[in-house]
């Protein structure tokens, strides 16, 4: 019973590790339109 | 283009919920380690997602170093391919292959990793040519970070109910994993943080000598006396054909997953070099504004 804690542990972990590095891409992402569509009123 | 990214991430996310199941649910227990094995299944494919992703690193960086001149270029060219020849030729010697054996290594399977060396190297110079091709160095090195981290992560979480502890200090796959791991965040660092005109350049160099400590960490197995467990493909491993098929299954799905945010991680990153440029553009126009003011009053005083 023990041993499946430490299993669940591994593949939550892992997928946490994946959504947080989707989610700094989606946030860059949006970031980084914001700054273009500035960048095109100012012109 | 713009609906074959959802289409695609739909059918990714389907795919790794099968092969969860698959894990989860139709994988066998494992008779002496019970269900904790099943960290196998995401361990495993994450290393092999990682080595692939600073493979291709290590090829986009070579291709962007040769690409500074054209003598250089050809000479890399005629390197690649014959590392693919003699590497070929050389896996077919009887000695090798009694050598290869000897360490139950399939040396067909060795020889078709060293034809993929000349074949990456074509593909890449032919999809991602000029600045793309250093685009595709940080995509891969980011995503692979990622990937090893999980495997940093899942391992101890495994190592503890099988080894008792949750390191082996001293054990080589052990630290040269996680030196792979620094290399590779140093170079992510390096290219966060450094202005330099040549950034681009000393970060491709080291991206190469990272790359030397893959084969470390995978072959660290056959060649040293360490802790972890022995290769489950290639190295003579006796693992059950279900659990296999299964590995396989999950390291297909992980491929997808990596497929898709590498794509993505390549769109920002030219999204960012646009950016980039666009301020550069507002920056000298700028320039251009104030020093068209400053004349007539420089004029004036003389």
């Amino acid at each position: 019973m023990n041993a499946i804690k430490f299993l669940f542990a591994a593949y939550i972990a892992t997928w946490v590790i994946h959504g947080v590095y989707v989610g700094t891409l989606v946030r860059r992402f949006g970031r980084l339109r914001r700054e273009l569509k500035e960048l095109g009123k100012g012109k | 283009m713009k609906r074959l990214f959802p289409i695609l991430s739909v059918l990714t996310a389907i795919f790794l919920a099968y092969a969860l199941y698959l894990a989860l649910v139709k994988a066998p227990t494992d008779a002496l380690q019970g269900d904790v094995y099943r960290i196998i299944y995401y361990h495993v494919p994450s290393a092999w997602t990682a080595f692939l992703l600073f493979f291709i690193n290590f090829i986009a960086s070579v291709q962007y170093l040769a690409s500074a001149k054209s003598s250089r270029q050809t000479a890399a060219k005629w390197i690649v391919i014959a590392v693919g020849v003699v590497g070929v030729v050389v896996t077919f010697l009887p000695q090798v292959q009694e050598q290869l054996k000897s360490f139950g290594m399939r040396p067909s399977a060795l020889a078709t990793t060293v034809v993929l060396i000349p074949v990456t190297y074509f593909l890449v110079g032919k999809w991602f040519p000029g600045e793309r091709m250093d685009v595709l160095a940080v995509t891969t090195a980011e995503v692979g970070v990622v990937f090893c981290t999980i495997v940093l992560v899942t391992g101890p979480i495994w190592a503890r109910p099988v080894w008792g502890i949750w390191w082996a200090p001293g054990d080589i796959r052990l630290t040269s994993t996680l030196v792979l791991w620094l290399i590779y965040v140093s170079y992510l660092i390096l290219r966060r943080f450094s202005n330099s005109a040549q950034t681009q350049m000393l970060a491709a160099a080291l991206a190469v000598f990272g790359a030397l400590d893959v084969p470390l960490v995978y072959f660290s197995i056959w060649f040293f006396r360490t802790q972890h467990p022995q290769p489950v493909i290639g190295g003579g491993g006796s693992m059950d054909p279900r659990m296999l098929d299964v590995l396989l299954i999950s390291w297909m799905a992980f491929l997808c997953f990596a497929f898709l945010v590498c794509w993505s991680r390549f769109r920002l990153e030219l999204l960012h070099r646009e950016v980039e440029q666009a301020h550069a553009m507002e920056s000298l126009a700028g320039a251009e504004v104030r020093a068209g003011v400053s004349l007539p009053l420089n004029r004036r005083a003389q």
